[in-house]
């Protein structure tokens, strides 16, 4: 296992000749294990409600936005709108509110995907096994939950209230996700927020190898998103290069031959379209960061949780990829009755 | 085309159906489904594996299956499947959506290394065989597990060369090698092939077919790299029909060890 001094010397490295090897490494490994395939999915935000105060996230509780939250019949439209590019992998979003997003609520916004999607992932709050478990035989086939930095005293100073507050909840998550039966786990941190990638990289690939260890039979992804500075919101994340975001791309890739990679639209189109090559085996297409933006009359009305770098439609990203000769993959699980599995 | 070479050999026949073409391919990871159907057409392969979890359903984009030409033995996989009833369920959804009844089981519940669960595989087998379907099961090279698969109802038994995508070739072979010796369905090697050379290998030593995929796919010219592998498959196997002499023999004339019998 690579060690944390390991990690910082890579990540400090300049030279363009070393980085260029550490890439082609990375890239040899993503074509053995993935070959030339790319997964589409795009994400779908319910709700903007949250009761926690984060201060690097537009969607806190304190954050005078217009709180919105979808009703059943909204959903569908939404859900119909993204389906109708073709995508088939959906990723449901909300806020972290227990309150205004309950698990029955989660698992209506499931039932309504099932209708549209063929596997469907969910990004909320963390839950306990059994509730989790609900999700699992509800159709939910994979979850996503970031602990954001694993650094606990920075940890502690960005997230002020709130259920999110409490670290080690959030650390143990992804333990009672597996428990539960998913099949998917994305784990990752919000690059910007520790003042060291290093320290925050190492934390996770002990966490993954961990879980690896121990459920061995889910399928892991990772996610590296960048912080952006979001209006009016005062947080000034640290500067991560885009030479840091793909080093740390590649040290992932070598480090865990099999695992995903996620890249979501918040990275540019020409990052992303090289990023392909080294790693990243996982991207969203035209995604709408915002509650109900796909179908919205006024969508510059609402507030995104982030802003998108890279608003090419799934046609595009489409073409793009079959000119760099990847096939793009919309179908990459078919939906079987969770319901009796062990 | 090269591949119809014509090998004084009996057809490969399994549950009934005859293969002249011993070369499975995977359809995973090319880069296009037009890159398939090249690998397909230059291999003359005459079976070929898909996942149903990559199959399009419902027709929002270009169905894998229309690339797999109708001659060809379409084998849907379990791929997904963490268990037996998880591979149950695979199948029958593969059957009810017109796909036929031909099943590759793999149940994996390792995803750092894919190997195949043999306990599962088993399980699967039994239930599969049980509702008709004709079963070639993907497992870890064990006699044990493989007389269960036969016994079972296995069409075929599916060793692993080595770790799936790995290309390290035959690591397994010596206990691929027992398989061959008593197991009497034939004995497809699938996973770990990177290179025609191990496939050739493989047939030499008298398996009955290999199965490659992540080769061929990440291939700079996958076509061309399909017609090797089948190119060296149907070498190989000439060469185990030909009966070749043991890598043991020496083409050595002096005896040191029974000479002295001989001395005048």
């Amino acid at each position: 296992m690579i060690t944390l001094e390991e990690i910082k010397n890579i990540l400090e490295i300049q030279n363009p000749g070393q980085i260029e090897r550490l890439a082609r490494e990375a890239s040899e490994i993503t074509q053995h294990y993935f070959g030339r395939a790319i997964s589409l999915y795009a994400p779908v935000y319910i709700s903007n409600y949250c009761s926690s105060h984060c201060t690097y996230c537009g969607f806190h509780v304190r954050n005078r936005i217009n709180r919105i939250k979808l009703t059943g019949e909204e959903m569908h439209k939404e859900m119909s709108h993204v389906a109708q590019s073709g995508i088939e992998n959906i990723l449901i979003l909300t806020g972290e509110s227990y309150k205004a997003t309950p698990l029955f609520y989660l698992k209506e916004a499931v039932e309504i995907a099932k209708q549209y999607f063929s596997s469907i992932s969910l990004e909320v709050y963390p839950m306990e096994a059994a509730e989790y478990r609900e999700l699992f035989e509800a159709g939910v086939d994979g979850i996503a939950i970031y602990q954001e930095t694993y650094h606990r005293l920075r940890y502690a100073q960005v997230h002020l209230s709130g259920k999110k507050k409490d670290y080690d909840y959030r650390r143990s998550a992804p333990e009672r996700i597996a428990r539960a039966g998913i099949r998917q786990i994305s784990m990752g941190i919000l690059l910007g927020l520790a003042n060291d990638a290093g320290e925050d990289l190492y934390e996770l690939f002990e966490h993954l190898r961990w879980m690896e260890k121990n459920f061995p039979g889910v399928e892991y992804s990772v996610s590296f998103p960048r912080l952006r500075p979001i209006k009016g919101l005062g947080f000034e994340p640290s500067y991560v290069t885009d030479l840091t975001l793909i080093k740390v791309i590649c040290l992932t890739r070598i480090c865990f031959p099999r695992a995903g990679i996620n890249l979501s639209t918040r990275e540019n189109a020409r990052l992303r379209n090289h990023a392909l090559e080294l790693g990243v085996t996982k991207i969203s297409a035209a995604s709408k960061t915002s509650v109900g933006g796909y179908t919205a009359e006024n969508p510059e009305e609402l507030d995104p949780q982030f802003d998108i770098q890279d608003e090419r439609p799934v046609d595009e990203i489409v073409q793009m990829l079959k000119h760099r000769n990847f096939d793009p993959v919309f179908t990459d699980w078919r939906r079987i009755d969770n319901e009796s599995a062990a | 085309m090269i591949t119809k070479t014509e090998i004084p050999d009996a057809p490969l026949t399994i549950a009934g159906k005859k293969f002249h073409n011993r070369f499975f391919l995977g359809t995973g990871k090319f880069r296009s489904k037009a890159a398939l159907a090249e690998s397909i057409a230059a291999s003359g392969t005459e079976i070929v594996t898909v996942a149903l979890r990559r199959i399009d359903l419902e027709h929002h984009e270009e169905n894998i299956v229309e690339y797999i030409p109708k001659n060809v033995t379409l084998l849907v996989n379990t791929s997904g499947a963490r268990n037996a009833q998880e591979a149950l369920r695979i199948a029958r959804l593969a059957k009810a959506s017109g796909y036929g009844n031909w099943i590759k089981i793999e149940v994996i519940n390792d995803s750092k290394y894919l190997l195949p669960d043999n306990y599962e595989t088993i399980k699967a087998t039994e239930m599969l065989t049980a509702e008709g379907f004709i079963v070639l099961p993907y497992m870890f090279p064990d006699l044990y597990v493989a007389r269960e698969l036969v016994k079972a109802g296995a069409a075929t038994v599916m060793p692993l060369g080595s770790l799936i995508g790995s290309h390290q070739g035959l690591k397994a072979k010596e206990f691929i090698k027992i398989l061959i010796n008593e197991i009497d369905v034939p004995i497809v090697v699938d996973a770990g092939i990177g290179r025609p050379s191990q496939a050739a290998e493989a047939m030499e030593m008298g398996a009955d077919a290999v199965l490659a995929n992540t080769a061929v796919a990440a291939a700079g010219n996958p076509a061309q790299l399909a017609q090797a592998f089948a190119l060296a498959i149907a070498a190989g196997r000439l060469a185990y029909l030909s009966k070749l002499p043991s890598a043991q023999s020496h083409a050595d004339a002096s005896s040191p060890l029974t000479g002295f019998l001989f001395e005048q």
